[in-house]
């Protein structure tokens, strides 16, 4: 049981069949993608990574990075990925803190990735490649390194089921991201779901949308990869940009698609979707955020023929309840669907905050146990602690999700709300707390705290409240770009409202209540 | 009033109205990054595209709605006026 055999059973399979597909038209056959794999596997251990360290990616979305993430596990290590787009200082410490070996680095970041790892004392091996872009430059990356010292062909590490496969670093709510850790058992039981719940077939092709470092790829990649089906990969500029994204859906012929739900509703608002054939397309996944209704239904209205699905789950747990939406949606529904049923492979239950399973129809907080749940935070073992129910004495871990839901007497489960401060934004989860801590950073700012608001087209709208030390407004242009500097895009505040001084509860605390009610 | 700085100057008030209230319109430079820094986020930059091919008559291609083309006041001046035939 390990992510790097489905590759290799493709390979021998599928050889030439298309494995990675980027729209400029360049691509990977399973064949292609297996040797390029290989002699990154070669090139790694050469360099002394070995069975159960970490390798850095730090690449833009291209064959390049599946290539690596294949490369890396052969070698027997786990991959952490990071956003290209996100600030340095970010990446930096993402990768100082679970002491990647080695980083697979486009050559524009490897100077400040450098710099960023040596201001926290570490120093991995560097594999530099000029852009990306169908496999060439790490091919070419590789060809240099071979020339000045071979590197001599081994085996592929076999890796055990415990093993780390990745971590995906998510927000924090202490100011720093935390890296969920996760094994070839947590990934292989979730794509051994998916066969059997989707029924994929070597001829599908699917979408890879979300980047990397987000949860959502590991169904995009290994999906696939397992039936010998095309990976086609969607770069993170065209991503975003609605009328691309729709032509690119048409012209490589997508059969599943999955993304945030964010993103299909800027596809059903400003695609022009009527303008392209569709035919292809069989199955339309989303997870990540709550679908209004309004989007989903104008969505299922321009694309009619798939068939469906919301799933639900924490990083921690990948997908862990689904839901089939019914093929007509009533006009008069407002309300979002359910998240729907545990999936087959795993075991839920409902918890009041003394870990006590409520009774049928109570809200309470979705605990989820099972293959897919992860083996915890990388080095925050009170973290981890905290992440489970504590006592039980059966053996079995409970990850609390931090998700209140109801069960509705059909078994379905409907989403409520969280129990904590994170919220969900074009499906990345925010942690308020991690805004607050780079604002308090800002030299103008003396209180912050952070909201967020439904909000009909952004999902959630981020709103800083804020006063500040010379009790005036600071420049929005300013606060945009030092939060840019400091934090991932998407966590950004998307408005700035300045207060004399913030409000505050009978016990002196800042009182969100009320800065939510004047957002 | 030469019809390149009407259009950066048409940019520049439809930007601070729309996304930047109550900023000081001084502060919003020629070079200031809008897209890099989340002034303009996927949804305020589709308005501006549509904005600018509205008032100005023009197409603007998918490819060209991104942050090469969009990210500064100058660079999307540039785009606007290199469409109208203007040397910039």
């Amino acid at each position: 049981m390990s992510l790097q055999k489905y590759l290799s059973t493709s390979a021998r399979t599928r050889g030439d069949h298309i494995a990675v597909q980027e729209p400029s038209g360049a691509a990977l056959s399973y064949r292609e993608l297996d040797a390029l794999s290989d002699r990154l596997r070669d090139r790694l251990i050469a360099l002394g990574v070995q069975r159960g360290d970490r390798v850095g990616i730090y690449l833009h979305k291209s064959a390049d990075g599946i290539a690596s993430i294949f490369g890396i596990l052969k070698a027997g290590a786990a991959y952490v990925p990071v956003d290209p787009l996100a600030p340095a200082s970010r990446n930096g410490y993402i990768h100082g803190n679970c002491s990647v070996r080695a980083v697979i680095v486009e050559a524009r970041f490897a100077e400040t990735h450098r710099a960023e790892l040596a201001k926290l004392g570490a120093s991995p091996h560097l594999i530099v490649l000029n852009g990306t872009g169908g496999g060439l430059p790490l091919r070419d990356a590789l060809n240099v390194l071979d020339s000045a010292a071979p590197a001599t062909p081994m085996a592929t590490i076999d890796s055990a089921p415990d093993d780390l496969a990745y971590i995906l670093y998510t927000s924090g709510s202490t100011g720093k991201p935390k890296g969920v850790m996760l094994s070839h058992r947590n990934a292989c039981d979730f794509v051994n779901w998916c066969s059997e719940a989707f029924e994929p077939r070597p001829e599908d092709r699917f979408s890879s949308h979300a980047p990397f470092h987000f949860d959502l790829s590991i169904l995009d990649i290994y999906v696939p990869i397992k039936h010998g089906a095309t990976l086609c990969l969607v770069p993170e500029d065209i991503g975003k940009e609605p009328v691309g994204l729709a032509k690119l859906i048409a012209d490589q012929r997508i059969s599943v698609w999955y993304s945030a739900p964010s993103i299909l509703s800027l596809l059903a608002q400003f695609g022009k979707l009527s303008t392209h054939d569709y035919s292809n397309l069989r199955i339309v996944l989303f997870a990540g955020e709550v679908f209004p209704v309004v989007h989903l239904r104008s969505t299922k209205k321009q694309l009619p023929h798939p068939r469906y699905f919301n799933l639900y789950g924490p990083t921690e747990t990948n997908v862990c309840t689904w839901y089939e939406i019914p093929p007509v949606i009533p006009e008069d529904r407002a309300d979002p669907y359910p998240i729907g049923r545990v999936c087959s492979n795993l075991r839920g239950k409902i918890v009041d905050p003394d870990g006590r399973e409520v009774a049928h129809g109570q809200e309470g907080e979705l605990c989820i146990s099972g293959p897919n749940v992860m083996q915890g935070y990388w080095d925050m073992p009170e973290q981890t602690a905290k992440a489970f129910l504590s006592g039980g004495g059966s053996g079995a871990r409970w990850y609390k999700t931090g998700d209140l839901v109801i069960a509705e007497p059909d078994g379905n489960l409907r989403y409520v709300g969280r129990r904590d401060r994170m919220i969900k934004k074009r499906g990345y989860r925010i942690e308020l707390g991690e805004i607050e801590v780079c604002l308090y950073r800002h030299p103008g700012v003396r209180e912050a705290a952070v909201v967020a608001i439904p909000d009909e087209t952004l999902g959630m709208k981020v709103i800083a409240h804020m006063s500040t030390n010379d009790s005036g407004k600071l420049s929005i242009i300013d606060l945009k770009r030092f939060c840019s500097e400091n934090l991932p895009l998407y966590m950004v505040p998307d408005a700035f409202r300045f207060h004399p001084t913030l409000p505050k509860t009978s016990t002196d605390k800042v009182d969100y209540q009320t800065l939510k009610n004047t957002a | 009033m030469s019809q390149i700085v009407f259009i950066h100057d048409t940019v520049k008030s439809f930007i601070l109205d729309e996304f930047l209230p109550d900023e000081n319109p001084d502060a919003l430079e020629d070079s200031t990054p809008l897209i890099t820094t989340g002034i303009l986020d996927s949804i305020a930059t589709l308005q501006l595209v549509a904005f600018l091919e509205a008032k100005f008559d023009i197409q603007i291609q998918a490819h060209e709605t991104s942050v090469d083309h969009l990210n500064t006041l100058s660079d999307i001046a540039r785009l606007v006026a290199s469409k109208k035939g203007l040397e910039t």
